[in-house]
């Protein structure tokens, strides 16, 4: 931390003035991405409430039921829910200071975001190709909006690994990393839950008649 | 005094340097909860369990809030002590939007669906 070159020792002024302001040395980072998420989630549940008020409107186009593969969302389901637990794992090796174990436990939490992104674009090149368009009725333009906002952020999280990666084998696991590790941890558990959310309200509510 | 405060600044950074870590037994509990609390919804829908569609979506919403819970615990490391109860307290400010926003939606959208239904040519006569 660079506050412990800017004291000058035998000022009586100066340790308030330092434990005023640096209370809280590595919280303030975590404790302001936690809010940032928190804001991300007040975005999905407005994709929510959106698709809670069109999801029926399908203009005579096709339903949920008729289009939803349960069999394509259970295995996108257990993807995301492996990479969580792999992400956990790199998490543990990294606290414990091993910087092998924890590149390769975050390889294997990239490949299973890859299969989950590519999975959901082989499902959305599927309904395009059965002509279900975000063009065709209100259910599927909040569908599209609400399930590619969610595809979006995992794309996003997985270039933000890639990129954590290169800076971990670069620096290796100093404090910094670790806090930007801690703070990948938190987003990508997040999406998690937030594809808790989509599974259950969009597909699984959505194939019942 | 400066030492001091390095000290006990040092001691506070040790005792919480913010999210509280999980353990492997932790991961472990929560990774085998949602599969548990991921597989029997799907199973209640695929294998067409319920017979009333109702029912059906509310077992299912309360196995997902089950889930988000374990999630929250396991996962996310949620507890009312870190980083002094602010990330418990940003997050129950969250959740009162959350729900506010869904259920005014639903609220308000609800009934306007109902004024909006068709109308009959009778209906339409007697508007002002």
């Amino acid at each position: 931390m660079s506050t412990h070159t800017t004291i000058t020792p035998g000022d009586a002024d100066t340790p308030m003035f330092y434990l005023a302001e640096e209370h809280h040395p590595e919280n303030g980072t975590l404790l302001g991405f936690w809010i940032y998420l928190m804001s991300d989630c007040l975005i999905f549940a407005v994709l929510f409430a959106m698709y809670g008020v069109l999801g029926r409107s399908y203009a005579a186009g096709p339903s949920g039921a008729d289009l939803f593969d349960l069999t394509t969302v259970a295995i996108n389901t257990a993807m995301l829910l492996f990479s969580s637990i792999t992400y956990g794992f790199a998490m543990l090796e990294m606290e414990k200071g091993r910087q092998g174990p924890t590149l390769v436990w975050l390889v294997i939490t990239g490949l299973f975001g890859l299969a989950f992104v590519g999975l959901e674009l082989t499902e959305f090149a599927h309904l395009f190709h059965e002509g279900a368009t975000p063009q065709r009725s209100a259910f599927l333009s909040s569908f599209f909006t609400l399930v590619a906002t969610h595809g979006l952020h995992v794309s996003f999280g997985i270039v933000w690994l890639i990129t954590l990666m290169v800076q971990v084998v670069q620096k290796g696991l100093i404090p910094e990393n670790k806090r930007r590790l801690m703070c990948l941890s938190m987003f990508w558990h997040f999406l998690d839950v937030v594809w808790i959310g989509v599974f259950t309200f969009v597909y699984l509510m959505g194939s019942l008649r | 005094m400066s030492a001091d405060a390095h000290a006990a600044h040092d001691a506070l950074a040790e005792h919480h340097d913010g999210a509280s870590h999980g353990s492997m037994r932790g991961y472990l509990t929560g990774f085998f909860l949602s599969v548990i609390l991921t597989a029997i919804p799907f199973w209640l829908i695929m294998g067409d369990v319920f017979r009333d569609a109702r029912t059906a979506a509310i077992v299912v919403l309360v196995f997902a809030v089950v889930q988000i819970f374990v999630h929250m615990i396991y996962f996310l490391h949620m507890n009312t002590k870190s980083q002094g109860g602010w990330t418990m307290l940003a997050m129950i400010f969250t959740v009162v939007l959350v729900v506010i926003t869904l259920s005014g939606s639903f609220w308000v959208m609800f009934h306007l669906n109902a004024n909006m239904m068709p109308m009959s040519v009778h209906d339409m006569n007697k508007l002002p």
